[in-house]
């Protein structure tokens, strides 16, 4: 009857989404619930008309689908049992629209919910994205995108889910559960306090149950994340695996980790699909002490029988919200532990700001000083030590040094993804802590190492460097760049969709466009990381010519591997251990016979025969 | 759905608990089914003729029923819960096995993502399907089934007057049931798309500000997020649509029963009781129906991941031992022979990877391949282990064609560090002793010192023991690469293959290895992939590839005079060739006048 019009949607949707009914799989508690769901709740509050109108359809229905058992009751015990058939059908008709009434207005509070959570879903999303756009590398670096990702997407996904329906489910069965106590005791105490006695013997299941199968759960969880972590390193692995013969210690690996998710999950699955059968038999015993004991009531003449229909129908109805209640529970706690680390996220300050008077940067000249920068990543841990540089515009500098020497992070400075911790860095004279960020990065051309690249065509990846440049400006950015040559025999030129990550091109290619992108935004100083590897030699002497090209008449720092770049810089800088130990032309070093003789020397040794 | 059928046979060794589960079952869902039936007695047999007895002796069989049937669920439930976790597993495991079995070119073919992606998601969706089939799948028609039963043995005449509603929900839950599977698949997919832009900001943060592209990227994420919240927005509206339009049609039904069945109790051919159980019949009919959407849900997901799991269990690895294939020669010089050899990648016919090389490595000998990115310099040598095999000619080693060795054999005397720097979660030494795991501290040690990275692996907080996380992702490219040189060089292999495994080392650590390996396994045949002319410029050999085909071969020396190809590749890294050379030698002789003095 109208328990099902009382089943509100939510275990379906929960069930098709891949848990079930009792499911809660693992459930995390946000620390602090009382903010965090006030915060998420505030992403409605534009909409507070519309909730209002929600609330009150809820309202609605709830005292409706209560109506339709009380004139079923009514039916038998007025006008079947005195035969009037006037009667019956005036309670029929009645019965009828009480439940049209119950499902319409579920539809219409069902839609205007689902309409608004989503548009205040989007609007957290549209958020979220922009402060990860604020956030500076320090952020990044602590947080592996690998990591961050998973959690992002996992956290997205499970406040969607649990959003969109609950919240009328909720509302519903709280109401309804009220609105049956109330009727229930209204009609009949006594068959009203016989009933209750099942409730506590619910809440106990439901609570127990979910106890142990939270925490089976939680190792199945641990347990999973193991086995899914073998896997990915295994079959990422393969070919080492194969080549080194150890198949079967990875098949043991393998094997005791899926033994553990097997034992786990029987454990977990077992505890959690009881509650289905056990709540079922729950509904039994609630029919079953109606019966036995309104029975007994209706003999002495207590009750009526109509009335015992009435109540094993509001007995069915009951049980459900009492079910309800607690998955929506398990749902509401992991949506809100979700939303508390994305409300975690929009609450981390970007460390790089704009000053307030941050002054913008029209055209620059090109002359960059480092006057006693000092920066470390880890404090205690100095990469950049007291370093002091000069570059005049137009001029190349190289920056040369072992790995680890502290030559990225020069750059990174430079570019402000960081914050110096001490002394200054000035572009034509300006601290670049005074000049709006943006205008500061829009001044500098980065051609990183790793070119990364984006999943749209070749030609919206080199307009990446200049967002209004013609697609002819692109093509002849990629003609400068030389990068024209190898995209006129991708299979569609220049709208050839790169896969993900540009990983349909080579490290030559991908580098060429980056290249291009450079040519294209025609900064006013350019850093350039100049590869190590992977370049083949004619793709490198394309690569070379274009970069020439490109840093004529700006000012450049490369940290340099090449033998010709070093050879043409201006000024060379070793960097060991965070400091410029040697600087000058490349003769001039190797006169000193320092350290960058010996590094230089140490190529050719394995060629002197 | 075949593929899904074909699986059921994972079920087999658990038979007993598959078939219990369901007998099980059958008990539940008749039990399920007679307390209705029971209330209805006690309305009419007990209340109405005021027959406290009857009341009290069908009530308690009532409590019996119950209990019983609450032990059986709990036995179902059990029995059904190790019946399908049991399966999983061995699925998993069987599928895991078959892509150990993989060689090069099926994990090309099928991609590595793609595999992980079947060994967890794919395998756990079917498993949900499989718990969901045997709990749902099975009581949900029975209770359906028997419910209809009890109606029609109860009045057939109401039960008749029903019927068409019922149908009627029969086609709402077939119409949710088809619209709906492709609906959650275009959900997923602008999940996908959002969740992509996503990932590219993340991973390429330092581009996006760079090129100050704030803005430009937040138009982007608009874009994906309006399109998955209005997709997210209908299917919510249809799918809450589902279950008010499926009650609201059990509720006219129920409406009739109360209707026509009160005209029949007027008319004194029905009880009042036979209404009320009537009207739980229909009921428990009910829920069953909302779930079959889900079942419907978790069986289309299933019937596609069996599919892509099927596709896999399909493919047959490419790579298998010659039946009558010798046993390598245990004493295994490591002379290299390639006679006429052509290769080409199954999924480009046309495109010639490797053509006709002739080519001769004698044991103990130092080959260098240089050659652009794509001139077939990685595949040359994969094909040495036969992690592909030749499409054409032959390669010997010791005068045998490598396709007529044990391949366990042929790989226990070659030892490879790939081009991509594979490590393990595990010990630093762990992972240095991957080859051989026998190997004692001493030799782990020995091989480290080789490679150039004992001093940094000293340097880590628990030095050897230190963990290497997944995939190495806490160490730099350079010191993963070093310790995959010390994990071949700790195999002491006869054939020694260096594919581009230096290329984030300095030049100066390079040269290092190098001498090392000249010391350490000086017997060993190496074949060596560079792109530096520095790390070549000491071999026995160097071979030039160009778009497949070998150019050139020879020394340093021999080149230098002969082949332009490599000419040109030595001056665009060494610049001006002959000057540098002559810069060399004279530096040659300054070294080693300061070396006499």
């Amino acid at each position: 009857m109208a328990e099902s019009s009382s089943k509100a949607p939510v275990n379906i949707t929960h069930a098709m989404r891949g848990g079930t009914a009792g499911n809660p799989g693992r459930i995390e508690k946000a620390k602090d619930i009382r903010g965090t769901s006030q915060r998420l709740a505030g992403y409605l509050k534009p909409y507070s008309k519309t909730m209002l109108v929600v609330f009150l359809l809820v309202l609605g229905y709830t005292l409706t689908s209560l109506a339709a058992p009380y004139l079923m009751g009514r039916a038998i015990d007025e006008f079947i049992a005195n035969k009037d058939v006037q009667g019956l059908l005036r309670t029929v008709v009645l019965m009828g629209l009480a439940y049209l009434a119950t499902n319409l207005l579920q539809l219409a509070s069902n839609w205007i919910m689902s309409t608004t959570t989503q548009k205040a879903l989007k609007q957290l999303r549209t958020d979220l994205f922009s402060h990860l756009q604020m956030l500076s590398l320090s952020y990044y670096d602590h947080n592996p995108p690998g990591e961050l990702m998973s959690r992002l997407t996992n956290d997205i996904d499970v406040i969607n889910q649990a959003v969109s329906m609950n919240i009328t489910s909720l509302i519903a069965s709280v109401l309804s559960l009220a609105g049956i106590l109330v009727a229930m005791f209204a009609l009949d105490s006594w068959l009203a306090t016989a009933s209750l006695l099942v409730v506590p013997l619910t809440i106990w299941f439901t609570t127990f149950i979910a106890k142990y199968s939270r925490r089976g759960f939680r190792e199945l969880q641990d347990g999973l994340g193991e086995l899914n972590g073998t896997i990915e390193e295994t079959i990422s692995g393969q070919r080492v695996i194969k080549a080194f013969r150890r198949n079967e210690y990875a098949l043991e690996t393998f094997q005791a980790a899926n033994e553990t998710v097997y034992r786990t999950g029987k454990m977990a699955h077992t505890y959690a699909f009881l509650l289905m059968p056990l709540t079922n038999q729950i509904g039994n015993l609630f029919v079953i002490t109606l019966a036995g004991l309104g029975g007994w009531l209706a003999i002495k003449g207590l009750v009526t029988v109509g009335m015992i229909a009435t109540f094993i129908s509001y007995g069915r109805q009951f049980i459900q919200p009492v079910r309800q209640l607690s998955n929506l529970y398990n749902n509401i706690q992991s949506a809100l532990a979700g939303a508390e680390r994305v409300f975690e996220i929009l609450d981390t300050q970007p460390e790089v700001e704009d000053a307030p008077d941050a002054v913008a940067l029209d055209k620059v000249s090109g002359d960059v000083a480092f006057e006693n920068v000092n920066f470390s990543y880890v404090s205690g841990v100095p990469v950049i030590k007291n370093m002091s540089l000069q570059a005049k515009a137009g001029q190349t500098i190289a920056l040369v040094g072992p790995t680890g020497a502290g030559k990225t992070t020069i750059i990174n400075l430079l570019s402000r993804f960081y914050d110096v911790d001490s002394g200054f860095i000035r572009i034509d004279g300006t601290d670049i802590s005074q000049i709006k960020k943006e205008d500061l990065r829009r001044s500098l051309g980065i051609v990183l190492q790793d070119t990364f690249l984006f999943s749209d065509t070749v030609m919206e990846n080199i307009r990446y460097g200049r967002l209004d440049a013609t697609d002819e400006d692109c093509i002849q950015a990629a003609k400068v760049a030389d990068a024209d040559y190898f995209i006129r025999q991708l299979p569609q030129g220049y709208q050839t969709l790169l896969s993900e990550r540009g990983s349909n091109l080579s490290q030559g290619q991908r580098q060429l466009l980056a290249i291009s992108r450079a040519v294209l935004a025609d900064p006013g100083i350019l850093i350039l990381d100049e590869a190590t590897s992977s370049v083949d030699t004619r793709t490198e002497a394309h690569i070379q010519k274009a970069l020439l090209l490109l840093m004529e008449g700006r000012t450049s720092f490369v940290i340099a591997h090449r033998l010709s770049t070093i050879r043409d810089a201006d000024n060379v800088l070793v960097i060991r251990q965070g400091e410029i130990i040697e600087q000058g032309s490349h003769q001039e070093l190797i006169d000193q016979k320092g350290f960058y003789y010996n590094l230089y020397m140490s190529q050719f040794k394995g060629q002197i025969i | 759905m075949k593929n899904l059928l074909k699986l059921l046979r994972y079920l087999k060794p658990y038979w007993i608990e598959a078939i219990g589960s369901i007998v099980l079952l059958v008990f539940v869902v008749l039990m399920d089914l007679a307390i209705p039936r029971l209330v209805q007695q006690i309305i009419d047999k007990g209340i109405t003729p005021g027959d406290l007895g009857e009341v009290k002796r069908t009530a308690l069989l009532m409590l019996g029923i119950s209990f019983l049937n609450t032990l059986f669920a709990i036995g179902n439930n059990i029995a059904s819960v190790n019946a399908s976790e049991a399966a999983s597993r061995d699925l998993r495991e069987d599928l895991f096995k078959k892509i150990q079995e993989f060689s090069y070119s099926n994990l090309d073919q099928l991609k590595i993502g793609n595999l992980i992606v079947r060994l967890t998601s794919d395998i756990t969706i079917l498993q949900q399907t499989f718990r969901m089939s045997m709990r749902i799948g099975i009581r949900a028609p029975l209770l359906i089934l028997g419910s209809f039963f009890l109606m029609y043995s109860t009045n057939a005449a109401l039960t008749l007057k029903v019927i068409p509603l019922m149908l009627l929900t029969g086609v709402v839950v077939l119409f949710f049931i088809i619209k709906l599977g492709p609906l959650f698949l275009t959900v997923q997919k602008k999940l996908d798309s959002l969740n992509t832009v996503l990932q590219e900001n993340v991973a390429g943060v330092r581009v996006v500000k760079a090129f100050v592209r704030r803005f430009h990227e937040e138009q982007r994420f608009e874009g994906v997020n309006e399109d998955y919240a209005r997709m997210n927005t209908v299917i919510q509206l249809f799918y809450s649509a589902f279950s008010p339009l499926l009650t609201l049609i059990v509720n006219a039904a129920m409406v009739a029963v109360v209707w026509s069945g009160g005209l029949q109790v007027i008319a004194s051919t029905l009880t009042v009781g036979q209404i009320v159980a009537f009207v739980d019949y229909l009921n428990t009919a009910m829920a069953p129906l909302l779930i079959m959407v889900t079942l419907a849900n978790a069986l289309a997901s299933g019937i596609a991941s069996a599919d892509r799991v099927a596709e896999i269990f399909d493919t047959q690895p490419e790579i298998v031992d010659n039946p009558q294939a010798l046993l390598a020669e245990p004493s295994i010089r490591g002379r290299v022979e390639f006679q006429h050899v052509g290769f080409y990648y199954d999924d480009a016919l046309d495109e010639r990877v490797l053509e006709d090389i002739n080519l001769v490595a004698e044991a103990g000998q130092t080959v260098a391949i240089l050659g652009a990115t794509g001139s077939g310099k990685s595949t040359l040598v994969n094909l040495i282990p036969r992690f592909y095999d030749v499409k054409v000619g032959r390669i010997l080693i010791d005068g045998t064609d490598v396709r007529d060795i044990r391949q366990e054999t042929l790989l226990a005397a070659v030892a490879v560090t790939p081009q991509d720097t594979i490590l393990f979660s595990g010990t630093v030494s762990q992972n240095i002793a991957y080859g051989r795991p026998d190997a004692t501290q001493e030799e782990i040690v020995q091989a480290a010192k080789a490679a150039q990275v004992h001093s940094f692996i000293q340097g880590l907080p628990q030095g050897y023991d230190t963990l290497i996380a997944q995939r190495g992702v806490n160490l730099s490219g350079g010191q993963k690469q070093r310790i995959a040189i010390a994990r071949a060089i700790l195999c002491r292999p006869k054939i020694l293959i260096l594919d581009d495994s230096t290329s984030a080392v300095d030049v100066e650590t390079e040269s290092k290895i190098q001498a090392a390996l000249d010391r350490l396994i000086k017997g060993s045949t190496s074949f060596i992939v560079a792109q530096r002319i520095s790390t070549v410029l000491n071999a026995d050999k160097i071979i030039v590839l160009d778009k497949g085909r070998l150019v050139a071969q020879g020394t340093h020396a021999e080149l230098i005079q002969h082949s332009s190809v490599y000419k040109e590749i030595f001056d665009s890294q060494l610049g001006d060739g002959n000057h540098t050379l002559q810069d060399l030698l004279g530096k040659k002789r300054l070294k080693g006048a300061a070396a006499n003095g």
